[in-house]
């Protein structure tokens, strides 16, 4: 062992030598395992990022929520029209499931909230925002979302029910209205007609993926919602259940109740979806996955050049120091000594590119981190010794035929070479 | 034959053929050669290009094992070894000095003297006192940190035979010690295979050259892949000593260094 040791340790020496002399050619095979390795940790640093964004934005979802709404989180393909007919949510399916739940004692729901969702013009003065994402709503919704108030109050019950024009600003509805003035009490428009007092502003939520925000939303009475638009809408059930109880079984639950809110007969098969944040993220896991696979090809192909490169310059250096080989073995060097020695030489440069390569890549993180705040990038530590193994597998795979072949020379053959 | 008085061999080669395939035909470097080599010998093999001398020394060095015939170095079967094995006996028992030194041209003569006691496995506090002992037998105790390119030749097939004499080996084979150098060089590293002669060391000495050859102690001729004579040189030549000039080259030298 010990033996083996000293072995590495002058095949080190040898390879430090040997980069030392021709520089210039030790940087430019690096380079091909500089690219492959800054492929490798930027893909690593993307899926990185994109799991922490997935999970950051389905926090925001909730966790403990599920939405009961008619169609699925997920693309239906030709199921289209059997989603299309189902019957719409009415604000009076929750009040049935909340007196479902009102009479069933141990129920593992807390409640239900009913959604009616518009895109509307808000405008105050001469400031106006389009299409803004506002839900209708009752006064418990205050306890089943995630949204929490940061100025102001939510609305009470006594105004959900009487429908009073009062709203809830979004954080960055908020902040676009009202740049300078306190918005608690002023008075803005909807559609140029109807004018409503803002109650409270929600905290900021941050983007869903860096991408899109969660802020730009109001939320009303759905009573005070109905008297300002009749179009299009979008309903849905947010179901919130009691803490740390098993979601799957609040699921179940959630489908039996919503069955007798709407008189299913047993052989009936559901007439409403119930969505939760996991379906989201399984359909960002689908993401994901496409773009680790179409990553690890581009990153694979980098890579392969690198090692090709590798290869290509352990094999001229072996040729170059065939008599050099044959010293060595007359001296006593075995096959194996040999062997080590050049795949050692073929691993050094590939670290060396590799620390490069990651160097670059954190370079390149740190700008992307300063350019764009919101996206979500990390450099973690896994991917350091990821590199790390990478470099060192690709020096002994592209080293190991050149190096194979030198401890294959005949001693005596290598010694007349010139 | 020679010096059968002295025990077992060091060297012992008997109906030693060597056959290289080369496809169509096989070349037949070795036909059948016996030789014994004992300790503190000095035996020169001679023999024109094309002889099977080189084969015949590839042999000795245990660079290359035999097609047919015995070989026991020490009483060890060479013929029978692995790879492995030949490598530790090229490690341990034998010193090479090649005409061209195959020196490290980066590392310097330290570096290269300690060469061999790396793949002996030895730690580098005993490979660097051994290394300068070796140094200091050649007399380069002043040359240990410069590289082969701040050397004269004489000075780099010095390194070299201080690399052969590091391991104690118990022969020294030397191929052409004195071919690249000039002749005055060339007397003064046969001064020096005299001296380690006279400490007690085996040498082998490979050339062409008859004056080189004469210096040995018994001359074996090589022709055709066979031994066609071998016998007791009676009157060796003495390797010029001019101590002063010899001084006078090397302080030049070290003025130019």
């Amino acid at each position: 062992m010990k033996h083996f040791f000293l072995e590495i340790e002058e095949s080190l020496r040898i390879a430090f030598m040997q980069v030392r002399i021709h520089k210039t050619r030790a940087m430019l095979t690096a380079l091909g395992v500089i690219i492959g390795i800054v492929a490798v940790t930027l893909m690593g640093t993307a899926i990185n990022g994109i799991d922490n964004g997935i999970e950051n934005s389905l926090d925001m979802l909730g966790s403990e929520n599920f939405y009961v709404e008619q169609w699925p989180w997920k693309d239906v393909g030709d199921d289209w029209w059997k989603y299309r007919n189902r019957p719409e949510f009415k604000v009076e399916d929750a009040n049935l499931f909340n007196d479902i739940l009102d009479e069933t004692p141990d129920s593992l729901l807390f409640v239900a909230v009913p959604q009616v969702r518009f895109w509307i013009n808000v405008s105050y003065e001469s400031r106006s925002l389009n299409s803004i994402e506002t839900t209708g709503t009752t006064s418990e919704y205050a306890y089943a979302s995630n949204n929490e108030i940061e100025q102001g109050r939510f609305f009470s019950k006594q105004e959900d029910i009487s429908g009073s024009n009062v709203v809830i600003l979004g954080h960055d509805v908020a902040e676009n209205l009202f740049p300078n003035t306190d918005p608690i009490g002023q008075v803005v428009r909807f559609n140029q007609r109807a004018n409503y007092r803002v109650i409270g502003v929600f905290k900021r939520q941050g983007s869903f993926l860096g991408l899109f925000s969660m802020d730009n939303l109001m939320v009303m009475p759905h009573r005070a919602l109905r008297k300002i638009y009749n179009g299009n809408r979008w309903n849905s059930l947010l179901i919130k259940m009691k803490p740390g109880v098993d979601k799957d079984a609040a699921m179940d639950e959630t489908i039996g109740v919503m069955r007798r809110v709407r008189g299913l007969m047993p052989e009936k098969e559901n007439d409403f979806e119930v969505n939760r944040s996991e379906s989201i993220g399984e359909q960002l896991d689908k993401m994901k996955m496409s773009v680790a696979i179409a990553g690890l090809f581009i990153t694979g192909l980098a890579l392969f050049v690198g090692a090709i490169g590798i290869m290509n310059i352990t094999f001229v250096s072996v040729k170059e120091r065939t008599r050099e080989i044959g010293t060595r073995r007359a001296l006593g060097a075995t096959r194996r000594s040999i062997l080590v020695q050049f795949l050692t030489e073929a691993v050094f440069i590939c670290l060396i590119g590799g620390i490069v390569g990651l160097m670059l890549t954190a370079g390149i993180v740190m700008l992307v981190k300063q350019a764009m705040p919101h996206v979500p990038v990390t450099l973690s530590e896994n991917l350091f010794i990821v590199a790390a193994l990478v470099s060192v597998a690709t020096g002994i795979i592209s080293g190991f035929a050149p190096a194979w072949t030198a401890s294959k020379l005949d001693p005596a053959e290598a010694l007349r070479h010139d | 034959m020679s010096k059968l008085n002295k025990g077992t061999p060091v060297i012992d080669i008997q109906g030693v053929k060597k056959i290289y395939d080369l496809g169509e035909t096989k070349v037949e470097a070795l036909r059948g050669v016996d030789l014994q080599i004992y300790g503190n010998e000095y035996i020169a093999i001679m023999g024109p290009s094309g002889s099977g001398k080189s084969t015949l020394m590839n042999m000795l060095g245990c660079l290359d094992t035999p097609t047919e015939g015995h070989y026991h170095f020490k009483g060890e079967d060479v013929f029978e070894m692995e790879d492995n094995d030949l490598a530790r006996i090229r490690n341990r028992e034998i010193g090479f000095v090649f005409q061209s030194f195959n020196l490290l041209p980066r590392a310097n003569t330290l570096r290269n003297v300690e060469l061999p006691l790396v793949y002996a496995g030895m730690s580098r506090t005993e490979r660097l006192e051994r290394a300068t002992e070796a140094c200091i037998k050649v007399g380069l105790e002043n040359r240990m940190e410069h590289k082969p390119n701040e050397l004269s030749g004489g000075q780099r097939q010095r390194v070299a035979i201080a690399r052969a004499l590091v391991n104690n080996p118990a022969i020294i084979l030397a191929d052409e010690p004195t071919g690249n150098l000039d002749s005055k060089t060339g007397e003064e590293i046969m001064a020096l295979f005299e001296d380690l002669h006279n400490a007690g060391n085996t040498i082998i000495l490979v050339t062409h050259e008859e004056d080189i050859a004469e210096h040995a102690h018994r001359i074996v001729r090589i022709f055709d892949g066979r031994v066609a004579h071998d016998e007791i040189n009676k009157k060796p030549r003495k390797a010029l000593r001019s101590s002063a000039s010899v001084e006078q080259a090397e302080m030049a030298v070290a003025d130019l260094v």
